[in-house]
Parts: C-alpha cells; structure tokens; sequence
C-alpha cells in the first residue's frame, strides 16, 4: 500500500473518525453496544456495507446523472443492506435475531450515505473501497470500545464470559444497570470524545462565539 | 457503434440515460436481492425451527448436554388443540400450522372482549399448538404456548406443566423486547426457576398464581402459589401474571388441561 492509501485507510480511525469526529451514526451506536458480540457482528455488518457501496458507487459514478444521484446511492446501499441481513440470518441467526431492525437500519447511517456522497462520488474503486473500509473500521473501534465498558460493568461479562461475579449469581459485583440502558452509550462516547481531544487537540473546535470577558454595562 | 458504448456515451443529464441508467440499476439490484433471499431461505427456515425447538426445550428443562436438539424433540409430540372445547384437531398438520399468523387471520381467530382480554393480545387464534411428552404411554410434560403484553412489547413463550395440569415445570419467553436488566430479566434463569413446582390452580380449580413484590419468605401464606416478581419491573411483572392467568384461564387452555389430565 502506498501512502495514500495507507492515510485513507488510518485516517478514519482515530483523527478523522465518524463517529467522535464528525458525529455521525450515533443511533445505532446507542443501540447495539449493550454486548460485544452484538456489537462485532454489527460492525462486521457496517464495515462490509460501507467498504462494498462505496466500491459499487465509485464504479458507476462517472455515469450517474446528476438529477437521481441520492436515489441511485440509496438503491445501491439498500440493496447491499438486504443481502447481509439476509446472510446474517443464514449464518449467526442468534446474534442476528438480537440486532433486529438494527441491520436493516445500516441503510439510513449516515457514515454509508456520507462516504458515497463525500469520497465515493469522486474517487476511484480502489480509493474508494479503502475508505469504506476505514471508516467501517474507525466505527467499529468506537462500538467496540463502548460495548467493552457497557457489557462488562452492566453485565459483569465480556463476549458473553462471565468476568465480574454478579451479586445476583451470589459473587461480589452489583452490576450497574444504567449501562445496559442506550444513555450510557451517550456518556461513554463523551467521554471518549473528550478523551481524544485531550490527546489530540488539533481536534476541538474554535467556539462559534465569545462571552465578553468583562461585561458592557452599555450594552445591556 | 455498439449500442452499449452509444448509452454510455451520451450526456449524463439526458432523460433518455436517467431512464436507462435508473432501469438498469433497478434491474441489477432485484436480481442480486432475490438471488439473494431464495439462495439462502431453506437454511434460514431450518435456522428458525431449530430455534423454536430449543426454546420449548429449554423451557421445558429437557435441554442435556451432548444430545442434539433434534434428537431430544423427538421424544416431544406436538398436537393441535381447538381452543373453543380443548379438544385434539387430527385432521390439521402441526409442523404446517402457524398459530402466530392464525391469530392475525379474521377467519381463523375471534376476537376478544375487553374484560376477556387482560393479557391485552386482542386476537385469539382458534386453534393452538401444544407440546406432549410421554413416558411408557403416562403423559409427562404438557408445553403450552402463552404471549401477553409486558411494559414496551408483545412477550411470546411457553409454559410447561406437569402431567397432572397444574404444576409448573418451567416457564420461559423467547421473544420480548422488555428493557435490559429489569423486566428484560424474565429470561434470567434464577428467576425462571423460581417457578418450578408452583400450582396454578387452586383446590377450587382457579387461577391462583401470582407474582409477589418482596420475595417469598417462611411467612408467606401458600407459598405455592406465589413467585417473587421481578424487581424493579412491575408492569413486566404484571404482564406475565396477566398472561399465565389468561392462557391457564376458562378461555385459555383449561378446559384442554382438564380433559387431557383426566385421560392421563
């Protein structure tokens, strides 16, 4: 891999992430993080939707007219939602049975739909799979992380692993029920957010305004 | 020119290629999805038995380690039930019958009285299909299917009785969408045990369980009819007294539970 292709595929994961950086496929990551397999069959499922649509989106691009553009990415991304939901039927119907709508949902992310429109559209296959591919990636370290902290301090467990001895299993750990609940993941994802721009602060934003240090009293 | 390349030449904003262009896509996506679907249907079909049956075997604790589950559900014989009597139907086929949809088909369901209703299903299929095991020709087990409505969802699952009609052998859902880790807790197995070896039916022949918020302790009168409800759920809790007292009720299966009983 060039370097090019090496910054598409990295940049996505931490400085360039979806989802602390540019905010985008929240809900889902409320959602399906309250266990780790959950969560890595569903980024499995996103990464595979993103990387796949953007190679099908850069392929056809140069002959998409202008006027159906959004309704023929929406096809495209539709159609490849369907075929891994149904695989994931045929192959991890216990762990699909969990997710429910929620793989039938990848096709309103934002992340696919952004990609297709902001890289996709204007790149070539190769490039463009690299992207799908990073960006799925980057999404999938932030579920990841998320169902980490949810599963083991809401169910003592990890990938199901018992790890923390329950008190309602007669061991030592009262399990915290909040992060079984979708605002947890709200709290965990600030945190990580907050995290990130600590380490990198090439990351926070200049304030859109600023309160005057030393108030007019002409003003008022 | 080959008329491929003539398409793919023309201006991309021209109506004619929008058409072509939207047709074409359309065309490519459809075959793709239902290759798709009809490929892999069979094998989603028999992923769904196979769930179904090691619902009502794990409901029923017949689950063993190192017996495959299609090995322990041939001892299990499923019949069909007429709801209206509690009489066995021979003549319909129960791997065929699909009590869930028949209870949203007007012609194969009635509907419910508000007062009637208090597991708030509104729709009862007519027939229903129930769960049999045998031991040397005396009947072991009776698996009855129950759903009711919980806090936030329709909660589908099972109900399996002793022999005799009215001891509770286990009780279980496989479809519920309560909330994690409060009323989402009636799949925890210690409380699922809670239930083995309760009665359902008082000396008079009503529906005496109940679920009680505070634990069953020494004190608690006829603690056989009583399981510690789920804490931090009361309308769970509620839902699934609500559900047993409806299946088990005069319109539910009772008038079938003292028929076969009877029979042995």
């Amino acid at each position: 891999m060039n370097a090019n292709a090496k910054k598409v595929v990295y940049d996505p994961l931490i400085d360039n992430n979806p989802i602390t950086w540019q905010i985008l496929g929240i809900c889902s990551a409320l959602a399906v993080t309250t266990s780790m397999n959950t969560a890595l069959l569903m980024s499995i499922a996103l990464t595979s939707v993103v990387a796949l649509s953007n190679l099908s989106i850069s392929m056809v691009r140069n002959h998409v007219p202008g006027s159906i553009r959004i309704i023929v990415q929406m096809i495209i991304i539709a159609s490849l939602v369907i075929i891994v939901d149904q695989l994931l039927k045929a192959f991890a119907y216990d762990t699909a049975k969990k997710l429910s709508v929620f793989v039938g949902l990848i096709i309103t992310n934002c992340i696919v739909m952004g990609r297709a429109e902001a890289y996709a559209m204007s790149h070539s296959p190769k490039m463009s799979f690299l992207d799908g591919l990073g960006n799925g990636l980057g999404y999938s370290l932030v579920l990841m992380t998320v169902a980490f902290f949810r599963e083991l301090l809401g169910a003592g467990s990890l990938f199901g692993i018992k790890i923390l001895p329950l008190t309602s299993d007669g061991g030592w750990y009262q399990s915290n029920g909040m992060m079984l609940l979708p605002p947890s993941a709200f709290f965990i994802i600030g945190f990580m957010i907050w995290a990130i721009r600590v380490w990198k602060p090439k990351q926070v934003e200049k304030p859109d305004y600023r309160i005057h240090e030393e108030q007019n009293p002409d003003l008022i | 020119m080959n008329p491929l390349t003539k398409i793919l030449q023309m201006p991309n904003d021209s109506r004619s290629k929008t058409l072509i262009v939207a047709l074409a896509l359309c065309l490519v996506c459809s075959i793709l999805v239902s290759t798709a679907a009809v490929m892999l249907k069979p094998r989603q079909e028999a992923n769904k038995a196979l769930d179904k049956k090691r619902n009502i075997l794990s409901i029923a604790g017949m689950m063993q380690p190192g017996v495959s589950i299609e090995e322990s559900f041939a001892k299990i014989e499923p019949r069909i039930v007429d709801m209206a009597n509690g009489q066995f139907v021979d003549d319909m086929d129960p791997q065929k019958y699909d009590q869930r949809k028949a209870a949203k088909d007007t012609g194969l369901s009635v509907a419910l009285s508000k007062d009637q209703d208090i597991a708030s299903i509104r729709r009862q299929a007519k027939y229903a299909t129930v769960y049999l095991v045998r031991k040397n020709d005396k009947l072991e087990t009776i698996i009855l299917p129950v759903h009711g409505y919980g806090l936030w969802s329709t909660m589908y699952g099972f109900v399996a009785l002793a022999g005799d009609g009215k001891t509770v052998k286990g009780l279980g859902f496989y479809e519920h969408a309560e909330t994690p880790g409060l009323g989402g807790e009636v799949d925890n197995p210690l409380w699922r045990a809670k239930w083995i070896g309760k009665e359902i039916y008082n000396p008079q022949g009503e529906v005496a369980i109940q679920l009680l918020k505070g634990g069953i302790g020494p004190a608690t009168s006829n603690p056989q009819y009583k399981v510690d409800a789920l804490a931090g759920a009361t309308l769970t809790s509620r839902g699934v007294e609500n559900l047993v007292h409806y299946w088990l009720g005069d319109n539910g299966f009772k008038p079938f539970l003292k028929k076969v009983s009877h029979e042995g």
